[in-house]
Parts: structure tokens; C-alpha cells; sequence
């Protein structure tokens, strides 16, 4: 009996390695996955993001302001990129997107030092991501203190409450109140739609091969573009739906603000659904059975939620992962949803984010295209 | 002027030559039944005529239209019904004719779905998913579903496969009308009865067109010499028989065994003398085109003749 038990399980067994050993795609994806994720975790995410992108309004001239900008370079939590001239120049930019921060040094700081009354330093900080903001701005604090102590020569004096009375004083914009709902829902918009777009479609191509329809359907006559835009076009409704269940779950269940224009949001989620369902028709070009497609997909998902900046601070992330990050739709569509609905951005600010949202769509489409032209053959 | 009019059309699929140079003339309402064993090129070369291949080498008209750069034309007058059912199975047999009918244009589109329906009587079934038909009744939707744009070219690529006797008449009555109405048929298949059901027949093996022909004139031209053998087919004396010099093939059928050779002197002399010797029976026989089937297949092939 038992012997037969073990033929048996053995004949099984057998079966199973010749077939996992016959599907290259799953064997790579069992190796390709750890490998993946080490990497990606290991060295391009960050919580504790440093080198943040600042903009600078220093008006006076004088030594203690210049101490502290110094020093503020030096502790790397921030990138001095922008030093705008006026404070609706400095607007602009943190709106935008282009700065996380903005430091005010006022024209006054210097002269207030040496009156010893009560100098003030105003950081504007955008707060969309209450995590990546929080250690940056309790930095700033600590290290400008020091760097005036330093400068007045009463190191060492702080504790004895000599010296400076710094004030600090800190906008969170956006989200003051640091909710991280208000951060990851809007976020989850684009994770969702990207999930289901991409899945959907992948499949596309590869049911019709698996069932022995493709080959009637290329005998009849249509195109490789009418087959693709017939395939992709009805998943618009299903994207649609869940637009509807998102934004509204976020309004009645998480209470998330909506500070922009819905009209530009929805203009801005048919670009990524148009790009997100011709990317999983590519996949769909790509794979031959319907298996190996949902993998790819599956494989594409994890970069693009990692790296997009949905959980962790995009630019907490070194410079390659950044560029990797901004290779996927999400990271963009991430940006629009976030400006519109936190920021109330409006076209001019975040009208970049649109055309790369847009440029994604020919790319895919005709590499899809070429890529069908060849499964004829 | 022929339907069919290609010459020297070849497809090599990496380095393996599927097709090899084949050559075909076929004129308006004649049905052409395609032979040869698996894997010779039947597919390959119904696929390059109906448009949905791009031959390698090659040349020629299919419906008047240039087989290289007019697949789109061709497209649209040919009916292609595949090896393996590609109809929609989670769509019921109307939904899957109407998809087919949009797809050509067809004009009023409900009337003429309607029309196909009735025409191959599938009017009780036609909310029935396609997944859940029988073998015939799928047969029958799919041949529904190439005809009903009224093509001029029909391809059937092995049309019959699995489907019972009743079904097969009742299928070849249907491709003798549609070819008495002008419809041009070309049709691949492995059973003799139904090459010998077509106009002209054609021998396919590797890639090459061997013979072609009615079936009248393919097994004269394959000069074969047939006799029977009234005794029971022990394996003996099937063995001896096979032994005897120009014997080239020998098969029991019911009560008797039907010997085949290719060189008729040979064949009749040591038989005659094989056949005196035991007392049995012996009689001329009427060669049959699956004799030149396995004559061809055997030496096409090159393949050592079998020695059972």
C-alpha cells in the first residue's frame, strides 16, 4: 500500500517538474521577483527621505542668514533647487509640485539677532505626505538653532537658556493636520485603476489565442487597430465605475477634501485609463497564454506601486529609482490626483504631468500595433 | 478565368520549409479535396490563400486579387472555416452569427442571420450557447458562420473531424449545393470517401503537392495493380504474402486481403504462382485511392515499408 501511496505521488511529482521546468515565464518570475523586491527595498525606498527639493526666499544680507542656509545644506534634508526673488514666485513653485519646502528667511532676521528680539524663520511646508514631511521640518529646527548658536559664539550656552529665541514657524500646507487618508486615498485611485485596467486587458489577446478564436477572428475582416480599440475602448465603463466608488468613498467615508476642479481630474483619469489599458493590451501582445500574461502584469505592479511614490516618499528615493519611478503612468497620474484634490492645482501648474500622462498613450499603443503585426505571421 | 491561380507559394517557419513551392489551378464551382498525412502543409497553404499568411516565395491571383498585397480583399470574399471550433463558446449561436455578420457589414443584418439560421436549420437552437453543441451542431454553426457572407472561395480545413456519418452526408450535401452555386471549394480532409466526393483531389506530402487529379485519373497515374486474395488473413500468411516479390502493400478487408504492387508483371507472375501453389483464390481487384495514399505516403516519405 504504501509503496503504491509513493509511485504514485511520484508520478505526480515527476509531472509537475517537467511542467514548471517547460513554463520560462513562471521560472523567471520566481527568480526575477526576490530579486526584485530586495533591490527595491534594499536600496530605492527610504522613509526617512533626505536631499528634499527647497526653495529659498532670503532677502537680508547678513552673516546669521547665511550661517543657516549653510548649515541647512549641509545636514542634507534639503536640496536648495529654487531661490525664488518674490514670495509669489516662491508660491508658485511649491504648489506646483516643483519644491516640497520653502524656507523664509526674513530681511529683518539679522538685525533682530542682535536686537535679540525674537527672530523668526517661516517654513512652508507641503504636508501632502504628512510622513515624508514630519522629519524635515523637526530637522530644520534643530540644525538652525545650532548653526545661529554657533555663529552668535555661544555654543554650548543653549542649555542655560542664553542666546537666541529663535522662533520657527511652520505652515503644513495642504494637509495640516497630517491625515494619512487624505495622502493614500486619492492614491489608491490610481493603484486601483491601474490594478484592474492592466489586469483586464493583459488578457485580451491571449483568451481569443487559448480559445482558437484568434485565428477566425484574423481570418474576418477587421485590423489590428479595431481588434485593440474594440478590446480596450469597454474597459472606459468599468474605470468609470470605479471612479465613481473611489471618489465618493473618499468624500463620505474618509472625509478627504476636493479642493481642485473635477473636470480636470476626470480629464486627467481618461489620459492614465487610455495608457493603462493599452499598456495591459501590449502585455496581452507579449504573453501567450492568459497565465502568463496576468504574471506579467503582476510584474509590473510591483515596481510601479513602490516606485510611484503611492506608499513611500518619491523623493526620498536616490535619483535612479526616481528616473525608473518616472517611467510608470502611475507616478505621474499620482501627482494630478494629489495636486487636484489636495492642492487645487490648476492646468498651468500641473498641465506637464498631463502631456507626459498623454505621451504614454502613442507609446504604448504603437508598440502594441507592431507587436500584433507580428503574432499574425 | 480561375478562382485559384497561385504558383510556387512557399513558407518556412524558422528554418523548416512548411510549404514547398506548391502550385494550384482551380476553376469557379469545383471542389478540391486537400490530402496528406498530419503536419504535411494543408493548413499552412489554405491559410496563405485566404490571406491570413504572407507567403515567403511565390505568386498569384486568388478571386482576382494579388495573394501578396490584396489579403484584405481576399479576406472579405473568402470563407475560412478553421481545423479547431473558433466561434465564441460563451455566446449563443445567434450572438455569434451576428458578431460575424457586423463584421462583414452585411446588410439588413438581422435578416440575413435569420436567413443562415434557417438555411442550416439551427432556428431551435439558436439561444444555445456554442459551448454547449455537439460536435456536428458546432460544425454546422461554424460552416453557418463562413458562408453567410455569400463568399465566392470557401476553405474547410478539415471539416468533418469528429463528426458523426449522418452529419458528414448531410454537410457534403450542403458543400454540393453551395458549389452548384458557383461557390469554389477547397476542402482538406483524411477520409478516402470524402476525397472521392470531390471534383479533383490533390496529394500533399512535406510541403509538396504530389499528385493531382480526379480520383479516376490519380490512381491510373499511379499505375498500381490491385488484387485480391479470397482466404483469412492470418498473420502468416500476411507475412509471406508481403515476401513475395513486388508486393508492396497488404491489408485484410472482411473476408479477403487486398495486395497491392507497383510493378504489374512482377506483382501478377509471383502471385499467380503464390496463389496456384496454396489453392487459393485469386482475383483482380479495383485499386482504391487510399492504396495510392499509402503508396505515396510510404515512398513521399521515404519511410522504411513497413514489415509487420
Amino acid at each position: 500500500m504504501i509503496r503504491l501511496f509513493l509511485v504514485r505521488l511520484g508520478a505526480i511529482l515527476a509531472k509537475e517538474f517537467v511542467q514548471m521546468r517547460r513554463d520560462r515565464v513562471t521560472f523567471a518570475m520566481m527568480l526575477a521577483i526576490p530579486i526584485l523586491l530586495l533591490v527595491l527595498f534594499g536600496y530605492a525606498i527610504n522613509t526617512d527621505p533626505k536631499r528634499l527639493d527647497a526653495a529659498l526666499l532670503v532677502t537680508g544680507q547678513d552673516h546669521y542668514s547665511r550661517a543657516i542656509v549653510s548649515a541647512l545644506e549641509v545636514s542634507n534634508y534639503y536640496r536648495f533647487v529654487e531661490r525664488p526673488r518674490t514670495a509669489a514666485e516662491a508660491e508658485r513653485l511649491i504648489q506646483s509640485g516643483a519644491v516640497a519646502f520653502l524656507v523664509v528667511i526674513p530681511s529683518d532676521f539679522g538685525a533682530r539677532v542682535d536686537r535679540n528680539d525674537q527672530p523668526r524663520i517661516l517654513v512652508k511646508a507641503d504636508a501632502t505626505d504628512p510622513s515624508a514631511a514630519s522629519n524635515a521640518i523637526g530637522a530644520l529646527e534643530v540644525i538652525a538653532r545650532r548653526a545661529l548658536l554657533r555663529e552668535q559664539g555661544l555654543e554650548g550656552k543653549a542649555a542655560e537658556g542664553q542666546g537666541a529665541r529663535m522662533s520657527i514657524v511652520v505652515h503644513k500646507r495642504y494637509n495640516p493636520d497630517g491625515v494619512s487618508q487624505y495622502f493614500i486615498v486619492p492614491g489608491l485611485l490610481g493603484v486601483i485603476l491601474q490594478m484592474t485596467m492592466v489586469m483586464m486587458t493583459s488578457v485580451a489577446l491571449t483568451r481569443e489565442l487559448e480559445r482558437g478564436t484568434m485565428e477566425n477572428l484574423l481570418a474576418m475582416p477587421s485590423n489590428g487597430f479595431q481588434i485593440m480599440a474594440g478590446k480596450v475602448l469597454p474597459y472606459f465603463i468599468v474605470g468609470a465605475v470605479q471612479t465613481i466608488v473611489i471618489l465618493t468613498t473618499a468624500r463620505v467615508l474618509f472625509h478627504v477634501p476636493f479642493v481642485g476642479s473635477l473636470p480636470l481630474l476626470i480629464f486627467g483619469i481618461l489620459l492614465f485609463v487610455m495608457g493603462l489599458v493599452l499598456l495591459g493590451y501590449t502585455f496581452s501582445t507579449l504573453a501567450r497564454t492568459q497565465m502568463q500574461a496576468m504574471q506579467l502584469a503582476f510584474f509590473f505592479f510591483l515596481p510601479s506601486i513602490l516606485l510611484s511614490g503611492f506608499m513611500f516618499p518619491f523623493h526620498g528615493m536616490p535619483v535612479w529609482a526616481q528616473t525608473i519611478g518616472n517611467l510608470f503612468p502611475l507616478t505621474h497620474f499620482l501627482r494630478v490626483v494629489r495636486a487636484i484634490m489636495l492642492k487645487g492645482a490648476d492646468w498651468s501648474e500641473i498641465g506637464f504631468e498631463y502631456s507626459i500622462l498623454a505621451l504614454f498613450i502613442p507609446v504604448y499603443a504603437i508598440f502594441a500595433l507592431l507587436r500584433f503585426r507580428r503574432t499574425l505571421d | 478565368m480561375n478562382v485559384i491561380d497561385v504558383a510556387n507559394l512557399t513558407k518556412r517557419f524558422g528554418k523548416t520549409l512548411v510549404v514547398d513551392h506548391i502550385g494550384l489551378k482551380v476553376a469557379a464551382g469545383q471542389i478540391v479535396g486537400f490530402l496528406g498525412p498530419n503536419g504535411s502543409g494543408k493548413t499552412t497553404t489554405f491559410r496563405m490563400i485566404c490571406g491570413l499568411l504572407t507567403p515567403d516565395e511565390g505568386e498569384g491571383a486568388v478571386l482576382g486579387y494579388d495573394v501578396r498585397r490584396d489579403s484584405r480583399r481576399i479576406k472579405a470574399e473568402v470563407g475560412y472555416m478553421t481545423q479547431r471550433f473558433s466561434f465564441y463558446e460563451d455566446l449563443t449561436i445567434e450572438e455569434n452569427l451576428l458578431f460575424v455578420a457586423r463584421l462583414y457589414d452585411l446588410e439588413p443584418r438581422r435578416r440575413s442571420v435569420a436567413a443562415t439560421i434557417e438555411e442550416l436549420g439551427l432556428g431551435g437552437r439558436r439561444h444555445q450557447l456554442a459551448g454547449h453543441l455537439s460536435g456536428g451542431w458546432k460544425q454546422r454553426l461554424a460552416l453557418a458562420a463562413c458562408v453567410m457572407h455569400r463568399p465566392k472561395l470557401l476553405l474547410l480545413d478539415e471539416p468533418t473531424a469528429g463528426v458523426d456519418p449522418q452529419a458528414r452526408r448531410e454537410f457534403w450535401d450542403q458543400i454540393h449545393a453551395l458549389a452548384g452555386s458557383g461557390v469554389t471549394v477547397l476542402v482538406s480532409t483524411h477520409y478516402m470517401e470524402e476525397a472521392e466526393r470531390c471534383h479533383s483531389i490533390g496529394y500533399i506530402s512535406r510541403g509538396k503537392m504530389l499528385v493531382t487529379g480526379t480520383v479516376e485519373e490519380v490512381v491510373r497515374q499511379s499505375g498500381l495493380t490491385t488484387f485480391i486474395v479470397h482466404a483469412t488473413a492470418t498473420a502468416e500468411l500476411m507475412s509471406e504474402l508481403r515476401h513475395l516479390d513486388g508486393v508492396s502493400q497488404v491489408a485484410p478487408f472482411g473476408a479477403a486481403i487486398h495486395i497491392v504492387g507497383v510493378d504489374a508483371m512482377r506483382v501478377t507472375a509471383s502471385l499467380r504462382a503464390f496463389a496456384a501453389e496454396r489453392g487459393l483464390p485469386l482475383e483482380p481487384g479495383r485499386t482504391s485511392l487510399e492504396d495510392v495514399f499509402i503508396q505515396l505516403m510510404n515512398s513521399g516519405d521515404a519511410a522504411p515499408k513497413r514489415v509487420a
